[in-house]
């Protein structure tokens, strides 16, 4: 026996003698890893799917490797234009969702901390926090139902939006491409921004109120104060949830866009994971969908990376 | 009191308005689905529902009442928040308990692998293709196969660390072994925790929708969600089905199922809300 293999050998032993002294601890550790072993980590292997023919009767192992064939039919063949329509309709659903939902909850948060009469600020806050709780059956059945323009049935925001001249009568909002995106967004800011206000008041909150009182002291007023003194505090947070939220770029909630979308609207609402559902779950074709998971998987990944290096550099403030 | 300067007057006035209106339109889509579901029929098509029912009557909730795939769709739905929640907990709990001991080998490298897959997953094929190939196309799969979410691990963890060392070096004097140290020292301890995460987890049991409506094909099994999403989608039929002379309208049935959706979560909400404005702070998200 070599020297490494008895200096492994009596690595083995030694952990060995630690897991049977405190057994216990690892018999608690041992569901978790399984679970993640078993329904997050072997489906990964699937991956492989991306690269096969894939026929149901013969599992992925045994399908026939077709190389990169898969990805070439969705970057370059008959998949493409769908493909290169739901690539970009992802990335400016989130470019729009980060443009207008992410200052929301921060400038909520800083309302939320003005108000000192707690049992206002605490009902507000129940309010608020509430759609965060729905479901997105239940959302998007409201948001149908409210904007549903029919002949006979009015929804009563449509019928508001037409009071006020936004959209013309008899629009039916749900069936029209050009609203899908305000729509998806005002919806996903309605469901989400109280609730993403909480870790930004936690922010604000834990600033020393000194530094408050110095600026008085000095003839600040209130804009001064957010800049100098509020921003300054939350800026760690801020950062930690801007690098969280870029690296969610790519996963566009498919549940909502699935409920919310249909075939009038695909041009504007189609984004990858939507993509991926319907063409490889509706549509049966797994390993065009696998490919295009792994797409999204790899670049959604790249940018947690990305933005995390970055964020490192210039405020070292990072995730890892 | 201290005293307030103009600008600061300004923007506490502004504060109290805008929260104000913002908690009314957080608001406002549920009370009018409510309002809608109990308006006469002739009331809510002309329009004059605008928030306050008009014309009261409660005919339709004798219509879910009666209606059977509803309350098949519920009970499914209690079945898999109460044996979901608890099966997530347990995971979660004694995984947290693990990971937050130092001594535990490979403990950095355990942790890593359950950040990591807040950022990476196999992707909706690979996950259906396991699921299917495991048999979770039945009311326990879909209680075992889904429920652990890193974010909820990563929480617990933190706030086990937290708990003082002294403590536990007394109970392990008094010769505790590490499962009484975890049922009698570290669950009491925890409760604030306990609670945000059993809710975060009970939710999103209770508005589980897409695995379930891909994974289940018996209709005995499917939950509440799938069923309510069945009905939007078939409202343009049920709309032509339903008779005329009814005291509701059509709009009414699907305001008032979804009503039904949401009235146990603002039953069980308002209590456990005190604790997780408090829980969520402490899961900071360093692995």
């Amino acid at each position: 026996m070599s020297k490494m293999d008895l200096k492994q050998q009596n690595k083995l032993l030694k952990y060995g003698k630690i897991i049977i002294t405190d057994w216990r601890l690892y018999v608690l550790l041992l569901p978790m890893v399984l679970w993640y072993a078993l329904w997050i980590y072997k489906p990964m292997g699937g991956l492989l799917i991306a690269f096969k023919n894939f026929q149901p009767n013969m599992g992925i192992l045994d399908s026939d490797f077709v190389g990169f064939s898969n990805f070439i039919s969705l970057i370059n063949g008959p998949y493409a234009q769908q493909f290169w329509q739901a690539f970009r309709n992802t990335f400016i659903i989130s470019l729009y969702g980060l443009l207008f939902g992410f200052p929301i909850p921060i400038i909520l948060a800083l309302f939320f901390s003005e108000i000192t009469n707690n049992t206002y600020r605490k009902i507000a806050q129940t309010f608020t926090f509430l759609p965060h709780f729905l479901s997105e059956v239940t959302i998007t059945g409201l948001v149908l139902t409210l904007l549903y323009h029919g002949e006979v049935n009015t929804g009563i925001i449509a019928q508001f939006l037409h009071t006020i001249g936004f959209i013309p009568e008899g629009t039916n909002i749900i069936q029209n491409a050009q609203y899908f995106r305000p729509m998806y967004i005002i919806t996903g800011i309605w469901k989400e921004a109280g609730y993403s206000s909480i870790v930004y008041f936690a922010a604000v909150m834990s600033i020393s109120p000194v530094l408050y009182e110095a600026l008085k002291v000095d003839g600040g007023n209130k804009f001064q104060e957010i800049r100098y003194v509020t921003f300054p505090g939350m800026a760690p947070t801020l950062v930690i949830m801007i690098i969280l939220r870029i690296g969610r770029m790519l996963s566009v909630g498919y549940e909502r866009i699935i409920l919310l979308y249909n075939a009038n609207t695909y041009e504007t609402a189609d984004v990858l994971s939507s993509f991926v559902y319907r063409i490889g779950l509706e549509g049966g074709n797994q390993s065009i969908g696998g490919a295009a998971d792994m797409f999204n998987a790899l670049i959604g990944f790249a940018l947690v990376v990305g933005a995390n290096y970055i964020s490192r550099q210039i405020s070292e403030t990072s995730l890892w | 009191m201290e005293r307030l300067n103009r600008s600061e007057i300004i923007f506490k006035l502004l504060s109290y308005v805008l929260i104000g209106v913002f908690a009314i339109m957080a608001l406002y889509p549920v009370i009018y689905a409510f309002s809608a579901s109990i308006s006469g029929k002739i009331a809510y098509e002309s329009g004059k529902v605008i928030l306050l029912p008009k014309n009261v009557n409660f005919q339709v909730y004798n219509k879910i009442y009666n209606d059977k795939g509803f309350w098949i769709s519920y009970i499914n739905t209690l079945f898999y928040t109460t044996y979901g929640t608890a099966w997530s907990m347990f995971i979660s709990i004694t995984g947290a308990y693990a990971l937050s001991k130092k001594r535990l080998i490979f403990r950095r490298r355990f942790n890593f692998w359950v950040v990591f897959t807040m950022w990476f997953n196999a992707g909706m094929i690979p996950m259906y293709l396991n699921y299917v190939n495991m048999g979770v196309a039945n009311r326990w799969g879909i209680v075992f196969a889904f429920g652990v979410q890193a974010y909820n691990i990563i929480l617990l963890r933190n706030y086990f660390e937290g708990v003082p060392k002294e403590i536990e070096e007394a109970a392990r004097i008094d010769g505790a072994n590490e499962f009484q140290m975890l049922r009698r020292i570290y669950i009491p301890m925890s409760r604030a925790a306990l609670a945000t995460v059993t809710l975060f987890y009970a939710t999103s049991r209770w508005n589980g929708y897409f695995w379930s409506r891909m994974l289940l094909t018996d209709s005995m099994e499917k939950p509440l969600q799938v069923y309510m999403r069945m009905l939007v989608e078939n409202y343009q039929k049920m709309f032509d089905d339903m008779p005329i002379d009814l005291p509701y309208a059509s709009d009414a049935f699907i305001y008032a199922i979804l009503v039904c959706s949401i009235i146990p979560v603002l039953i069980v909400y308002p209590y456990i809300q005190k604790y997780f404005a408090k829980g969520v702070n402490l899961g900071g998200v360093k692995g």
